[in-house]
């Protein structure tokens, strides 16, 4: 139990100040470093809540690859952090509405877990459902089935996703000389070669 | 499983964790510490001969590196669908097995317009 809170506050606090340095941080390119710091420590939390899996899809996906994409558009961008500066602090009111509403959701979230005693019944599929089996297993047999519309919804997500993405950044460069191994196939000598009968000493 | 007898499992990764990050700050407090360090102006330099440095390192990437890692990702979203559903296999039945068949249908159209747009393609 002591080993489980001091585990909590570690990754907590660790958690709250990459967090902080993420948005402090003067080099963007450590933003992210922090960032990905952020994600690992949020994985433990997720550990320490008994949610294996979110864990490590969370390291997988987040860390291995949202942060590669996160640290490519960093070094993509092509301006100077001086510059970068500059504008920051006209974002300083939408940012605290912001952060106002979302502190007021968790709020009212909190509020209604302690003041409605009955609020539990509420949760879509209790784990204790479930008893006997690893999260990961508890999982598969609730997305496919029970979850079905939510899970076709992500595919074509992912679908729109795959597709903007080509849309957006593909382009045919023209002039590109590329291998057509048919084309390769197809040529035949009788076509590009043309044998000549030469007497000696009479020139072309 | 009881949380407790779950956690007891992830033990051995925290101490992993501990004694990592235990040597790694050890390192470097104690060259911190323990290294002789005399700088000059000569040693703080760029390079300890030759030049500056004539612009920064950071280089602006060409675009298609962003169209294969985006394209990753989305694949790397699929296989994490496919985790819990390749163990529940035998539970969730032919219901379950068409759902992810049309899941993955609905992607492979997504792979085949990749394809003929020459998304795959270097160059």
């Amino acid at each position: 139990m002591t080993v489980q809170a001091v585990a909590f506050f570690l990754f907590a606090g660790i958690l709250t100040l990459s967090a902080l340095m993420v948005i402090t941080a003067r080099n963007p390119v450590h933003s992210v470093l922090f960032l990905i710091l952020a994600f690992f420590n949020a994985a433990g939390l997720f550990v320490l809540l008994g949610a294996e899996f979110i864990a490590m899809i969370l390291v997988i996906v987040y860390v291995g690859a949202v942060a590669v994409l996160f640290l490519f558009v960093v070094m993509m961008l092509d301006i100077s952090f001086s510059d970068l500066r500059k504008g920051a602090m006209q974002y300083v009111p939408v940012g605290f509405l912001i952060g106002l509403v979302l502190l007021s959701e968790l709020a009212l979230l909190y509020g209604a877990w302690v003041s409605v005693p009955e609020i539990s019944n509420n949760l879509a599929a209790p784990v204790s459902a479930f008893a006997g089996k690893t999260n990961t297993e508890s999982l598969g047999l609730l997305i496919y089935t029970h979850y079905l519309l939510a899970f076709q919804c992500a595919g074509l997500i992912l679908f729109v996703a795959m597709v903007g993405a080509i849309v957006l950044t593909h382009r045919v460069r023209p002039g590109v000389r590329k291998q057509s191994v048919a084309e390769q196939q197809r040529r035949r000598p009788e076509d590009v070669l043309e044998i000549k009968k030469m007497t000696p000493g009479a020139g072309l | 499983m009881a949380p407790q007898d779950f956690l007891i499992q992830y033990l051995p990764i925290l101490i992993f964790i501990a004694v990592a990050s235990a040597v790694s700050a050890g390192m470097i407090i104690m060259s911190l510490l323990a290294g002789p360090a005399k700088p000059d102006s000569e040693k703080l330099s760029a390079y300890e001969c030759g030049f500056d440095a004539f612009t920064d390192a950071r280089n602006k990437f060409d675009v298609r590196f962003y169209l294969v890692t985006l394209l990753f990702i989305i694949f790397d979203l699929e296989i994490a669908f496919l985790f819990p559903w390749a163990i529940s296999l035998k539970e969730i039945g032919l219901f379950g097995f068409w759902s992810m068949m049309a899941f993955l249908g609905v992607l492979t159209v997504g792979f085949v317009y990749e394809w003929k747009k020459g998304g795959l393609e270097w160059e």
